[in-house]
């Protein structure tokens, strides 16, 4: 899908420039286009670098595990169906904890790790459970404590305050778990109903 | 709202503050460990330049040849009576699925409108607040072979619409909308 999408921007831009006469327009967007994309990818490294390494040391210093454990009363009540002890569970709050602090990189194989577990307790057959689409869900809504990667887009652009988008994306995020949380649950018990 | 900003202002230097002296109190090599970890940083960042590239020539064409300028005049009046900018309505589109065109569009979106604008505001917290269904449904039920997704990829479009929503609602009310 990303395929036809990219294709079509350029496509179609080259042949309305054809007819709009704005040909000289469109041969300099190619090159100014890729060299603003070069020079954001290095104005990002100075904050990647930092948060990455700021993380490191929370992951060695056991607190991103403490903060699993603060959150397993709450994940308890979103996934009833998965055992206390079970491994799934751990899996789930780790997953969730790293996407929190935009580790998307650690929370990706994590939540693979999840997702196995709750085959497993789902007899491993090959339908999504009620479990794995609540799992889905929260991860599509995405919780995010400080957006890295954004605010150091800000910065490249002259932001009178780069981080001041971070509170009301928090706010905003947790609109959206709430809302994907509900959601499911309004689907699960549709189709419970249904039998 | 001052109070948000002022949360917002102090929330980074604080929780950084806070990891460190967790980390010394714990005894860990803090300077060793954020040197190991931010090395990755380095590798994430270039490994980024290819996608931001193609998207970001792609759309640089579309609105340089004026095709996004007649896109805009077209759908305008629509989104002016939902209250939604119309220049955000390709983010919207493409944010479920893909991450990094999604991250090309939000940059362009913050250059060519500044970051403290309405637009380079919302665009900046919908970066933050929505992930990539399409990305996320492919790679967590792929990998574990899941066949059958039932209501998984229903819930997780909703999902990001209450998402937009939020994002747009609460821009507006902390931020005005101009």
């Amino acid at each position: 899908m990303v395929n036809y999408i990219w294709a079509f921007l350029a496509i179609v831009g080259i042949i309305f420039g054809l007819f709009n006469g704005t040909m000289e327009e469109v041969n300099k967007a190619i090159f100014d286009g890729a060299k603003e994309a070069v020079t954001l990818c290095i104005g990002l490294i100075s904050v990647l670098v930092f948060w990455l390494g700021m993380m490191r040391i929370a992951e060695e210093s056991g607190l991103l595990e403490r903060l699993s454990k603060l959150f397993r009363p709450l994940v308890k009540i979103i996934f009833p169906e998965v055992p206390t002890n079970h491994p799934a569970m751990g899996y789930i709050l780790s997953n969730m904890i790293s996407n929190m602090f935009g580790l998307g990189n650690a929370a990706t194989p994590l939540g693979i790790k999840a997702m196995e577990e709750l085959k497993k307790l789902n007899g491993g057959k090959n339908s999504a459970s009620r479990s794995m689409v609540t799992f889905l869900a929260i991860n599509t809504a995405s919780i995010t404590i400080i957006p890295t990667t954004v605010i150091a887009i800000r910065m490249n652009y002259n932001s009178a305050s780069p981080t001041e988008i971070v509170v009301p994306t928090i706010i905003a995020t947790i609109i959206s778990a709430i809302g994907a949380i509900l959601i499911d649950r309004y689907f699960y018990y549709r189709r419970s109903r249904k039998g | 709202m001052q109070l948000i900003s002022v949360i917002s202002l102090t929330f980074i230097p604080l929780l950084i503050g806070f990891i460190l002296l967790y980390g010394t109190f714990k005894q860990v090599p803090t300077y060793e460990s954020f040197v190991e970890g931010g090395k990755e940083g380095i590798k994430i960042a270039v490994s980024i330049i290819p996608f931001l590239v193609g998207m970001m020539v792609a759309i640089s064409i579309f609105r340089a040849s004026g095709a996004l300028d007649a896109l805009m005049n077209w759908i305008r009046p629509l989104m002016n009576s939902l209250s939604v900018p119309a220049e955000i309505v390709p983010l919207l589109i493409i944010r479920p699925i893909s991450g990094t065109a999604a991250l090309g569009m939000t940059s362009d979106l913050i250059a060519v409108h500044h970051p403290d604008s309405f637009i380079g505001r919302l665009a900046s917290v919908l970066q933050g607040s929505t992930d990539t269904t399409f990305y996320v449904l492919t790679v967590y039920f792929g990998a574990v072979g899941i066949k059958k997704m039932g209501d998984a990829l229903k819930v997780g479009l909703l999902a990001d619409l209450v998402g937009i929503v939020a994002a747009i609602v609460v821009v507006a009310l902390v931020f005005g909308t101009k």
